[in-house]
């Protein structure tokens, strides 16, 4: 079960930081500022990231960035990042043609 | 008991796209909100959907609310949120190969006509000439043209961010165990922590979990869980804007904006598909049925590459038709579920109705026929 998590708790005003446009989410090209506004803008979980900004969503599916946002997320909200879960693993391991995945028989 | 944790107007129970969206439309009108989340923002079935916006091939009974979202709603929803909601207007195309896919689609088209809807059926031409990367045996079609389909990540989080930036109180982790009465008034929420929430009313919108905390004060709305699943692709040039469906039904699809394609199908076996995880995991056998589906309608997504495969609950009710009703017996009680599987769309709608229940005005359109007594002795 997911932790308690008051959206009301104070986390501070979001405050520019010198290296803000430096790219987190390669995939998505997702910058280390839009992850804090998002952060302050309430999205308080790496599922709720990776939806509103798309960091995660892209090729890897956050195989690389992932760590990052999560220590991002935990710097913001002032927690450990083991406090945080991962985003929700999916299939496939690693992205696949749909000629590939649609022919279960025949080699291609 | 625990003392009581916080105390609100109105505390809603299940922050998806319903609950995120009536939370919206109540703090905007200066109600004190409190939303409790069992998981996060938009966890079940609101972050799982397929994304369209539709009125055509719906039930009379929640047809006018998707006329209504469609026409009210919809196109201001992201200057109204201030996140891009992604709301493509251009149509929603249902395809079809034989005769007998033609046959299907024409009783559609005519059942949609006979409800005041712009239906009408395509030919092999205008098909091909409104989305060219159509397979050439696609023959037949019916369009509306005044659907499409938006985002539903970034709307229930759109909703959520609106809301909370008029002040509603979002909880998440809290698991909602219990509705407990004071005085004939449902009033008080216990959550699966202990902890005790009071307000002055309690709305329901909590997906298929709706019954279990709503049997806890002895109303019984009939809802079973199926599941539902899609595949992603990677960002692919744009090729078209249309929602698309098919005359079986069997699969459904949309480019985002963003470029990818997501595509939600079914391999037949869904209803025999024993789940017993709290999550809903996407079956084995999904993508590569989805693949073959897909490529047949469109074979130059054959080299497309699927990068993620996903599942979700549909909160299915006997007559497939939502609930929304405020619960007679019990005052204070509102209620908004049971929109098994195509309530994405009717989502503004619906919500702001949800909120005209709570405040006790007239709906903006009627959903009499959607009360939650309605299974009683038929099923």
């Amino acid at each position: 079960m997911s932790q308690i998590l008051d959206r009301n708790m104070d986390i501070g005003p979001f405050v520019p930081q010198p290296d803000d446009d430096l790219i987190i989410c390669r995939c998505e090209e997702i910058t280390k500022g839009e992850i804090r506004q998002a952060i302050h803008d309430g999205m308080f979980t790496m599922n709720e990231i990776k939806r509103y900004l798309r960091a995660g969503m892209g090729l890897c599916q956050g195989k690389t960035c992932g760590r990052q946002v999560k220590g991002i997320l935990a710097r913001e909200l002032g927690m450990s990042p083991a406090q945080i879960d991962d985003c929700t693993p999916r299939s496939p391991n690693r992205p696949a043609e749909m000629r590939v995945l649609g022919n279960e028989v025949d080699k291609v | 008991m625990s003392g009581v944790r916080e105390t609100a107007d109105i505390i809603i129970v299940g922050a998806g796209v319903m609950g995120c969206g009536a939370a919206y439309y109540l703090a905007q009108r200066g109600v004190k909100v409190l939303v409790l989340e069992s998981e996060m923002i938009g966890h079940g079935a609101s972050s799982r959907s397929g994304g369209g916006v539709r009125q055509s091939a719906r039930d009379v009974r929640e047809l006018p609310i998707a006329i209504y979202s469609v026409q009210h709603l919809w196109p201001t929803l992201s200057e109204e949120l201030g996140v891009d909601v992604e709301y493509i207007q251009d149509g929603n195309l249902r395809l079809g190969k034989t005769e007998e896919h033609q046959k299907i689609l024409q009783a559609r088209t005519d059942s949609c006509v006979a409800a005041g809807l712009d239906v009408r059926m395509v030919d092999a031409y205008e098909i091909h000439q409104l989305c060219p990367c159509l397979a050439p045996d696609v023959v037949t079609a019916s369009l509306c043209p005044t659907d499409g389909h938006a985002n539903p990540l970034l709307t229930t989080l759109g909703y959520y961010k609106a809301a909370r930036r008029l002040g509603a109180h979002f909880i998440t982790g809290e698991r909602a165990v219990r509705l407990e009465r004071i005085k004939g008034r449902v009033r008080r929420v216990v959550t699966a922590a202990g902890n005790v929430y009071e307000a002055d009313q309690i709305m329901v919108t909590a997906g298929y979990w709706t019954r279990q905390l709503l049997n806890t004060v002895g109303i019984d709305i009939p809802m079973f869980k199926r599941i539902d699943q899609s595949i992603v692709t990677e960002p692919m040039p744009h090729m078209f804007r249309q929602m698309l469906g098919t005359a079986e039904g069997h699969f459904h699809g949309r480019q985002s904006v963003h470029g990818s394609f997501t595509f939600g199908d079914h391999t037949g076996l869904e209803i025999q598909h024993k789940n017993k995880q709290d999550r809903p995991a996407a079956t084995s056998l999904l993508a590569g049925v989805a693949c073959r589906d897909v490529v047949e309608y469109i074979p130059v997504l054959a080299n497309a590459k699927v990068i993620r495969v996903w599942a979700g609950w549909l909160d299915m009710t006997p007559d497939e038709l939502p609930v929304l009703d405020v619960v007679d017996e019990l005052p204070g009680l509102i209620v908004g579920c049971g929109f098994s599987g195509h309530g994405f769309g009717l989502a503004p709608g619906a919500a702001k109705i949800l909120s005209q229940l709570a405040l006790g005005e007239e709906t903006c359109v009627d959903v009499s026929s959607l009360n939650y007594n309605r299974f009683d002795g038929r099923c």
